[in-house]
Parts: C-alpha cells; structure tokens; sequence
C-alpha cells in the first residue's frame, strides 16, 4: 500500500518544485519517485496479503503485477516527454503531477475490493485524464478532445455507478467478497435478482466506455488524435491496461459464478470491438488514428481473456496487456519524432524512413510485428494465450473470428513497415535524442526477449 | 550430436554476415551454407535408418505451460533437411552474380529463414513448429519485397497475408490439440495418442489442411503463388520453390493425417480430387504463358499437386513418392529458376516469344538447360522420374482413374517444358539472342552441382530413399491402423 501513499505524496512535492522554478528536477524526481514506488510494490510480492483499510483494498499479487507493469510503462513516457512539455506549456510541473495522479487512480484500480474504490479509483484516473487531454489551451483540438472525453466519461461514469447502486441494492455490500458470497447463498430466483444482473450489466456498459470498447468506442479516436502524442501514449496503454485490470479484477473476484448470464453480452461487446476496430483502422490515412483505431481492437482481445474467464485469463491479460503497452510506446516514440520532423502524421511521412535512420525504423517495425502478433514478439505470446484461455473454453467460433481479424490487422500495420523499407521518402535526417533512443532501444529489445523467452514474464501472475 | 547444431549455426551465421560489409557477406553466407551442409551430412552417416526419432535436443523453454524446445529428426524430416542444406548453398552461390544492394542483410535474412525451416523440418513440440513456421515466413517476406520486381509491394502483401491467414488457423488446431492431452503439452508423440472424435479430428484437419495447402499451394488456394514468383528475386523464388513450400508437404505427413487420420480418411476423396484438378488446371495455364518465369511457376504447382495427390493418397508409395520427390523437385525447380534467371540478366526480358537459337550461341548452357529440363520432365535415369513414378503407383493404388488423370501431368509438362526449350534454345538466332554469351564461372559451378544431383539421384534415388524407408512403412501402418479402428468403432456404435 505504500506504493499507494509514495504515488500521491509524490506530484504535491513535484508541485512545490515547479512552484520553485526546479524545472530541471522534475523529471529525474519522478522517475526516481516511481521506481521507488514500484520497488515497495515488489516488496510486497507474495506476502499474503491482508484486506486493508477496512476492507476497501487488497494489494495482492495480481494488484502488485499491474501496478508494477503500469509505473513501467509511465516511467516509459516520461522519459520520452524530456523536452516534449517544455515546448507545449510553462507550467511544466503540473504534468508530472496530473499524470501521477492519474497513476495513483490507477493503482487504486487494479488494488480496490470495494466497489466503492473503484469508482473512486476511476473517477481519479479520468479527471486527471480530461485535464491532460485538453492540456494544450490554445488548441481546438485538444479542447475538443477534452471536452468529447469529459462529456462520455461523465456518462460513462453514470452508468458505472448506477450499476454499483444496483448490485448495492441487491446484496447491501460493496465488498466484492460480501458480493460473492451474496451470489452463492442466493439462488438465480431470488427476490433481488433482477436488481443485480441488471447492475452487472450496467456496469459492463461503464467498464466497456473507460477501456473504448465497441459500440461505446466513439469518443477513442477523436480524443487520441486531439490529444498531446505523449498522452495519448498514457491513455491507450497504461489506462486501458488499468481498465482490463479493474474490469478482469471484478468478473474473476465476484461474477465468475454467474458467468453463463453476462459472457454471451460480453462476448457481443467482444467481436463487435474486434470487428470495428480493425475495419476502420484499414482506412486510416494518419498513423495515430490508424493506432487509436487499433487500440480499440487490442481491447477487443483483452475483453476475449475475459470472456473466457478461467485459470489463465489472468496470465493472459497480463500478458497481452504488457505486450501491447510496450509496443504501443514504442511506435508512439517514433510518432512523436516523426511529427516533430514533418508536422504531420500521415503514413507518408514514413517513407524511406529504413534508409534515414535504420534504428528508428527498425524499433517501429518490432513494434508493428509485435503488434500484428507475429511469432518471436511478445505480441504473439500475448495472442497465443489470448487464444489459449478462449479455446479452453471452448469458444472455437470466437477465437476464428479472432484470427480473421488478426489477419485483418495486418494490413494496416505493413502499411507503415513498407512506407519505411519499399517506398522512397525525403533525406532529412533525424535527430534521436538520448532519452528516446532508450526508451526505444529498451521497448524493442523487451519485445523480442518476452517474444523468445516468455516464461519471464508468463510467471509474474 | 544434436539437431539444436543444426538449427543455431545459420542463425549465429545470419548475425555475422549481418555484420560484415558486401562482399565480405557474401562468402561468409557461402562459408556458413557450406558449412551446415558438412553438419547434415555428418549426420546422415551417423543416421541409424530406422523408423525412430535421433538426434534429439530437448531442453526447457516454458516448462509450466508444456512448451519445450524439443527437435529431433526421423528419416522422414531427415529429407527434407537434407533439401534444405543442399539448395541453400546453391541458391546463396546463384545470387552471386545479381549486384545486390545491402548484401549482408540479403544473406543473413536467407539464412535466418533456413534456420526457421529447419526448426519446421525437426521440430517435435507443437509450439516450436508453429513459431518456425512463422520464422521462416517473415524474413521471405522482406526478401521479396526489397529485392523484388516492379509490383512487389502489392503482391508480396498479399502473399504474406495469404500465408499468415493459414499458419493463424493452424495454431488453433495446435492448442486445440495441446488442451485435450491429459498432459497439456505439445509433444508431437502425445498428439499421434490422442483419441478425438470424428468432430474434433476434422475441425483439427481443416485447420491444419489450411495452413499447408497454402503454402504447397494446393488449387484453390494457389493465387498468390504466380505472381509472388514472378515478381521475388530470383534467390527468393528459388527459397520459395526449393524448400519452403514442402514445408507444407512434411506438415501434412507428419502433423496432420496423424494427429487427424478418421477425418483425413472421410475427407480424403475432396482432397485428391483438388489435387489433380490442380495438376490438370496449372498444366493448362502453363501452355499459355509467354513469360518463362511464370510458366516455370505453373509448371511447380502442376508438381506439387501431384505430390499433394500422393500424399493424400496415404499409401507406403505415395509418401515415400512424395518425400523423395519433394527433394527431386526441389532441385530441378532451383535449376529452372537458375535458368530463366541467366536468360533474362542477359536479354532483359523474360518473353518466349522474343527468344530462339540461344543454343548455338551457347552450347555449354544448353545442354545445362536440357539436364535441368529431363530432370523437370521425369525422364527415366534422372531424378524426377522415381518420384514421380512412385507417387503415380500410390495415386493407382488409391483410384485408378485419378491416377490416369494425375499421369496427364507427364505428358503435359513434356509437351509445355519441350516447347518452351524449343522456342527458347533451337531454331535461328535473332538480334536479341545472338550475342547471348555462354556459362560464366560461378553460373558453371551452380549448374554443374545441379546437373550432377540430378543425374545422381536419377541412376541411384535409393542412396536417400533408404533414409525415410522404414519411418515412412511404421507412419503409414501407424496412421492406416488408426483408421480402420476408428471405422470399426464407428460401426460397433
């Protein structure tokens, strides 16, 4: 829990240095802060862990596996936002401290064992979030971002909570132990019944808004193209891995025993996420539109370990969830220079890139693969357990839908691979800086290691 | 000895010539598909011609999940690898003369895919086939794309696309299979266990039949494979041709009809038909190119349908039949490719009917040409002959009118094959044609080593066939018994 407490200490004391003018510090401060955070989670690995604060939370090892992958990958864009902030705003500091704060949201999401907490959690995760969207004042796209986000996670936000209420109604508890021990000693026909499925439902509607999941996707691309690259980077890896988390946490603690009711409305949500995403994705002419819209399927496969709820789900969200982040912020890495060197983001902007900087090109190609899932990348692991767990199930007709958008997919993520090798582009070279030749460096290589050797990663959960 | 030598030297090679300048690459790639070719064969003479599994390597990759790096070869795999390491060296020499830009990625992607091929050809882990299976594929799909003619780009998307749609269901066939063993593992030995009903086995076949009929490629599944041809390098093509399409071939002998041999026996009949529609249908197709290198093209998936038709045919015959023709046909399409690539370096096209008289300007490349052709059209005495004689008596011994149907593919490519050589080679010169120069030093190294395993392997086939013999017999009596039973059982419910 101290990773908790470290996490929201740390952006007040990144405001007072801001306050100050230690511009300078804010960076190595945060990174040094989140490693530490991260340090105290891994501490706690396999310790038996007790319900805390009456209850509300429980930092197990599944808590501690995702909060340790989701300060990872901040940590990850931090280093990338070096210069990125300061060309965008003065107030630097308050940056670091909205995305802290959105951390420690996150954190409560994949730790809370009360509904409440989880709401809260949420609700700390997204506004933090609606401020970062429209960070940029003076641009209209950013301020739409903001407000399109805002409006659909208020929304959002009321169903989620109405749910909550509902179940509320049903068993009288928030706790997800009390709830599932509510489920059990109930019998399908009880008196409350209706109340509580209604309420699973509701709750689906909510969760399946916060991760941009089909049909309540349509605020993902808009938001994620108005959005500073770099916070887009956050919203579609450590807030969606937060979300599957947050949602896996739930359905396997409380509603696994009813799972017949809700997995044929999620499996609906599922293929219909898979489907849209990949579809559109094929007409995107900007890159970062053509990953918001896959971003959108990649939550499609996360909600498929769901889906298939069972022993290993929780292997494979990890999994697949890690896979895709550091890809993601790989490829958002490469973005970032590529905007900042020709203003725009289409896949021409790609072109000839193998020749200009065949170390750019190459970490985005490691990317677009991992992505795509080919094997001897983490993102195949991610897919083969994906696969795995739905197959366990039995849910054969599923998991070929699920290749054929997999095939789909490759499509557009070779469109950029042969904009960088086939096609030729201007010669302008470009400037890595150090930061993101580490991240980038370190983002491809953890690719192909968890792609070779996954066993590294598969025994966390 | 094991087998993991064999797979890691081309992959640690593939990182060196990576490293190295131009030419430099070059010879390293050369030194290094030698020098894998000295592995196998040491090998081969310690190879006990039994029906067993030697070699072995098997050491712990994902112990908790059932994955484990377990390869090791049998006579049937020990073919397919001797393919592999013999062209290799062939195709890597063919190149030599083509100017390449960025030789050292050239050469380190050709060998990383025969690392990837060699884990398909001795794999015995469901998960370590699957993901050779893919590792051959990528580096192909660069190779093509960077190398390749004028439409490339389109074209070798949807190869790539193709392919990968077919490997994706065969994965789910391979964790469908590793959930129903007791042991969840992806042991190849405790899949043949497996006792699947009807249901299962043929959603397992089809699955699996995807993935290998796309890659050979079987008809219908054949669009990508002209134009890809056509426009890859020709090192590329010849990668394609020589060796990874039989990828598809060992798949079904030895990961397919035995892990699903009720379904392969209800569905045998669709299969060998599509086969022989295909041979029939390619040959057809083959009459009308005018472009050497896509009758050549055609003339392969005429081929290997009939390979496809023998297998399917599951008798002892067809399978050795195919096994050793997959070798044979490796080599003469690696020749015929090697061919039409010194035709269009020196014309700059690739017409048939712009051509004639080369021989007379270049007699030492036609009677190369003419070897490569009788091997290509199974005369007696060179190597295409005991292949496909072999896999006809197994296609009779199935159905006899398929048979005589899957024969037409003899004569066709006699009367194609012949044609072409007549209107390429004989008859007068003309001004495109008549400063055609002869055989150069490395194109007479290339094609000597070609001419000669033909004419080897025509007067002796049995110095290979004794390999997979007695693996072959124990598979085909394995698989057969599996059959009857479960045909038997079918009745007794």
């Amino acid at each position: 829990m101290n990773t908790l407490i470290l996490i929201s200490v740390l952006p007040i004391l990144l405001l007072y240095l801001g306050l100050y003018k230690a511009k300078n510090a804010l960076l190595p401060v945060t990174v040094i802060g989140l490693l530490a955070a991260a340090g105290l989670a891994i501490k706690e690995w396999n310790t038996f862990p007790a319900p805390v604060y009456s209850g509300m939370m429980l930092f197990n090892n599944y808590a501690i596996a995702f909060s340790v992958i989701t300060i990872f990958c901040t940590v990850l864009i931090l280093l990338l936002s070096k210069d990125y902030f300061e060309k965008i705003s003065s107030n630097v500091a308050e940056y670091y401290a909205i995305i802290l704060f959105a951390l420690a949201g996150i954190i409560v999401m994949v730790s809370y064992n009360n509904l409440v907490m989880l709401f809260i959690g949420i609700e700390i995760m997204s506004v933090s979030l609606y401020i970062l969207a429209g960070i940029r004042k003076r641009d209209i796209a950013s301020n739409e971002a903001s407000l399109k986000y805002f409006l659909m996670g208020a929304f959002s936000t009321g169903f989620l909570l109405f749910g909550i209420t509902l179940i509320y109604g049903a068993t009288s508890s928030f706790d997800l132990t009390v709830i599932r021990d509510w489920i059990i000693t109930h019998p399908r026909d009880g008196e409350f019944v209706y109340l509580f499925y209604t309420g699973i439902l509701l709750i689906i509607i909510g969760l399946s808004f916060k991760l941009g999941a089909a049909p309540f996707h349509f605020w993902t691309p808009d938001v994620y193209e108005g959005s500073p690259t770099l916070i887009t980077a956050f919203m579609s890896t450590v807030v969606k891995t937060a979300g599957i988390a947050a949602f896996l946490r739930l359905f396997t603690v409380c509603f696994v025993t009813v799972s017949d009711y809700w997995v044929p409305v999620l499996t609906g949500i599922t293929v219909i996420t898979l489907f849209v995403g990949n579809i559109t994705a094929l007409y995107q002419h900007s890159f970062k539109r053509m990953l918001a819209y896959s971003s959108i399927s990649h939550a499609g496969y996360l909600l498929f370990a769901v889906v298939s709820i069972s022993s290993g789900s929780n292997s494979a969200v990890f999994t697949y969830a890690t896979a895709y982040s550091i890809a993601s912020i790989a490829a958002f890495g490469v973005l970032l220079l590529i905007q900042q060197n020709h203003g725009n983001d289409n896949f021409e902007s790609f072109d000839g890139l193998g020749k200009r900087n065949p170390f750019l090109a190459a970490v985005l190609t490691i990317a677009m693969l991992s992505l795509a899932g080919i094997p001897l990348t983490a993102g195949f692991i991610g897919k083969f357990f994906v696969f795995s767990a739905a197959l366990s199930r039995m849910h054969v007709w599923m998991v070929v839908l699920a290749v054929l958008n997999a095939i789909i997919s490759i499509y557009y993520y070779f469109k950029v691979i042969i904009a960088m090798y086939f096609r030729v582009g201007n010669e302008t070279e470009i400037e890595v800086p150090g930061y993101f030749s580490f991240v980038l460096g370190l983002s491809a290589l953890l690719t192909l290691i968890i792609g070779v050797y996954p066993g590294f990663i598969a025994s966390f959960i | 000895m094991t087998v993991s030598i064999l797979i890691f030297l081309p992959l640690v090679a593939a990182v060196i010539v990576y490293l190295l300048k131009n030419d430099a690459a070059k010879y390293a790639a050369l030194f290094f598909a030698v020098a894998e070719l000295v592995v196998a064969g040491v090998m081969i003479t310690k190879f006990v011609p039994d029906s067993s599994v030697q070699f072995v390597t098997d050491a712990e990759w994902m112990p908790k999940l059932g994955i484990y790096f377990t390869a090791g070869v049998n006579g049937i795999s020990l073919i397919m690898v001797l393919l592999n390491v013999l062209l290799v060296p062939i195709i890597i020499l063919s190149s030599f003369n083509r100017p390449q830009q960025n030789a050292n990625i050239f050469y380190a992607l050709i060998l990383f895919m025969q690392a990837g091929m060699l884990v398909v050809f001795t794999a015995l882990d469901g998960f370590l086939f699957y993901v050779g299976w893919e590792a051959a594929l990528i580096p192909i799909y660069f190779i093509c794309a960077l190398w390749g003619g004028e439409n490339r780009i389109r074209i070798t998307l949807k190869f790539f696309i193709y392919t990968f749609a077919g490997s994706l269901f065969m994965l789910l066939a391979i964790i469908y299979l590793h959930l129903q063993t007791p042991q969840r593992t992806y042991d190849i030995n405790h899949f043949y266990d497996l006792h699947l009903s009807l249901k299962e086995q043929s959603f397992v076949f089809w699955a699996f039949f995807l993935a290998f009929a796309i890659k050979m490629p079987v008809f219908p599944f054949h669009t990508w494979q002209p134009d890809t041809y056509t426009e890859a390098p020709t090192a590329g093509t010849m990668m394609l041709s020589g060796i990874m399409l039989k990828m598809g071939v060992y798949g079904a002998i030895r990961w397919m009809i035995p892990v699903a041999p009720n379904a392969f026996d209800k569905y045998q009949y669709i299969i060998i038909t599509l086969a022989v529609i295909g041979i029939i249908y390619a040959s057809i197709i083959a009459f009308k190119q005018r472009d050497g290198k896509r009758l050549v093209a055609y003339s392969s998936i005429a081929h290997v349908g009939l390979i496809a038709a023998g297998i399917f045919a599951w008798t002892a015959s067809g399978v050795q039949g195919a096994l050793i023709q997959s070798l044979n046909h490796g080599i003469n399409v690696v020749g015929m490719f090697f061919i039409w690539d010194i035709i269009s370096r020196r014309l700059n096209t690739r017409d048939i009917g712009q051509m004639g008289g080369i021989a007379s300007a270049a007699p030492k490349f036609a009677i190369a040409f003419l070897i490569v052709l009788l091997g290509t059209v199974a005369l007696p005495l060179t190597n295409g002959f005991i292949g496909e004689f072999l896999l006809l008596n197994g296609v009779y011994e199935y159905n006899i009118f398929l048979s005589a149907a899957a024969g037409l593919t003899i004569i066709f490519g006699a009367v194609y094959m012949l044609r072409m050589y007549k209107n390429v080679m004989q008859g007068q010169t003309n001004e495109l044609t008549v400063l055609f120069t002869d055989l150069t030093g490395n194109e007479k190294l290339v094609l000597c080593c070609i001419s000669a395993l033909i004419i080897f392997l025509g007067i002796y086939p049995q110095s290979v066939m004794h390999l997979s013999d007695a693996a072959v017999m124990d598979l085909v009596k394995t698989v057969n018994t599996k059959i009857v039973n479960g045909a038997l059982e079918a009745i007794t419910k």
